[in-house]
């Protein structure tokens, strides 16, 4: 499946029923260099909307909500050494956490590369 | 402070935009927070070669009058009279309890005093200023003029290029010259750590002059991200976080800064308080702060004894670049603030291990000649 993306600029990927969630591109370039990343326990139920983890830049701490309801099965270890893989590749091996998929119609919600892409632009 | 009124630009706006700075509202101006680089590279970049800072937000206050030295020592416990001509001094004004109202550096010149406040307080400074020395001294806001800060290592090799007598320029001293075909102030200081310059410059020349500066190698733009990281790596308060009504000399670490005259004479708002405080020692003691890993713990962190009592507050904390681990300062009960001593830091609900280490973090390399 594709990507999808948050308002919040989140994105997320589905592989059978396992969501990689992580920040995009263009929040990780709006945040600057990113020091520290608090990744959720193994096994902690997220609420759509909760506080899925911590992303701190030199300057400020943001959080990074869930884009759906599920448990985290995976988090990304790397994060902790190399919090930079954030900036580095945002989309990819920046990656927060796995979430095992309870309701796959919330990921109907979320937008598209081409609606992400237009709704980013509209922001600045 | 509000961010929804309008907000003010420096003489220097057009060039931060050019250079494709990230805008942000600050004390009612809009200020570079970072350039392209970002706030990493242009902190290391500060520490390695030199920095221009626009700082032209701040109040650049001129006290004119037959003993301006003694007139403002009514509102400040700084040693003002032992100022030479060219001299400067970090001070601060304080209330009638012994709170900080703002910390400010005065500098004596021929004539008068030249004086740079906070730019988040100056609108208050100068209100006082202008109330407190009514009968005695005229105060004038030079609103006609930009300030930069050049910093660095590099910066006197730097300086030196346009105007060679800034080279035997000692740490907090002042002379008026030409740079770049401009009329400017330059002192020796800075608030980095750095060795380096602020300097002062008519606006309509202001652009020029930093484009000529930012022309040399060794010189970048940096914003007031990295400004942050770098006076807390060195240790340096920031008023409204580190230093406020509530702080007093004593416990901000700030005796240095009253001198044994001023404290036998007093003579400044809240002086019994605060020179009670000397003998008595104050309950609470600004102490550096490292944490342990690399969760950064920010302002408002609570910090807890090891018996997990919540005993007092960061007050500054963020990421030091040139120590790739994060770095605070904060308020502890005075019998928490040795050095070495064990804490706790309450980071989103989780304790996590900190020690109280001496400041500063970076080793401060002024030039004293």
């Amino acid at each position: 499946m594709s990507i999808k993306y948050t308002k919040d600029h989140e994105w997320i990927t589905v592989e059978g029923d396992i969501a990689t969630v992580g920040i995009s591109d263009y929040a990780q370039e709006q945040l600057g260099d990113v020091v520290f990343v608090e990744v959720p326990d193994m096994g902690r139920e997220l609420d759509k909307g909760d506080e899925l983890a911590v992303i701190e830049s030199v300057k400020a701490a943001s959080e990074v909500y869930a884009p759906i309801k599920g448990e985290v099965v995976a988090v990304n270890e790397d994060l902790e050494d190399s919090p930079s893989l954030v900036n580095e590749d945002a989309q990819s091996a920046g990656w927060f956490a796995k979430i095992k998929i309870e309701d796959s119609s919330e990921l109907d919600e979320l937008m598209d590369e081409a609606a992400y892409k237009e709704y980013t632009e509209g922001l600045s | 402070m509000n961010e929804n009124s309008q907000t003010k630009r420096t003489a220097l706006y057009e060039l931060h935009v050019e250079l494709g700075a990230k805008m942000t509202p600050f004390a009612g101006y809009d200020m570079p927070v970072q350039y392209p680089e970002g706030i990493m590279k242009e902190h290391l970049h500060t520490r390695e070669a030199a920095g221009l800072f626009d700082v032209s937000h701040m109040g650049q206050v001129v006290i004119f009058g037959d003993n301006p030295m003694k007139s403002i020592e009514k509102l400040i416990p700084g040693d003002i009279e032992a100022l030479s001509v060219g001299e400067m001094r970090y001070s601060f004004l304080t209330n009638d309890v012994g709170g900080i109202l703002d910390d400010l550096i005065v500098t004596r010149r021929e004539n008068d005093l030249f004086v740079v406040v906070n730019a988040g307080c100056k609108e208050q400074d100068i209100a006082l200023f202008k109330s407190a020395l009514q009968d005695e001294a005229t105060i004038t806001v030079l609103e006609d003029r930009a300030l930069v800060a050049l910093q660095g290592p590099k910066a006197a090799e730097v300086l030196a290029r346009f105007n060679s007598s800034v080279a035997d320029m000692s740490f907090m001293s002042y002379r008026e010259m030409d740079l770049a075909g401009a009329a400017c102030f330059v002192t020796r200081s800075g608030y980095t750590g750095e060795d380096g310059y602020e300097i002062s410059i008519p606006n309509d020349k202001a652009i020029e002059v930093c484009r000529a500066l930012l022309a040399e190698d060794e010189v970048a733009a940096i914003g007031l991200g990295a400004r942050d990281s770098l006076r807390l790596e060195s240790g340096l308060c920031l008023y409204g976080h580190d230093l406020t009504t509530e702080t007093t000399p004593a416990s901000a670490g700030l005796l240095w800064a009253i001198s044994k005259r001023r404290r036998a004479e007093g003579g400044f708002p809240g002086a019994q308080i605060i020179i009670d405080e000397i003998a008595a020692k104050p309950k609470m003691k600004r102490v550096g702060i490292l944490p342990e890993g690399r969760a950064p713990a920010r302002e408002h962190t609570e910090i807890a004894d090891m018996d997990g009592n919540v005993v007092g507050e960061i007050t500054s904390g963020g990421f030091a670049p040139s120590l790739q681990a994060p770095i605070a300062m904060g308020y502890v009960p005075l019998e928490l603030a040795k050095a070495d001593t064990p804490l706790q830091l309450i980071v989103r609900g989780k304790a996590r291990a900190a020690k109280v280490v001496k400041m500063p973090f970076v080793e401060q390399r002024y030039y004293r000649g």
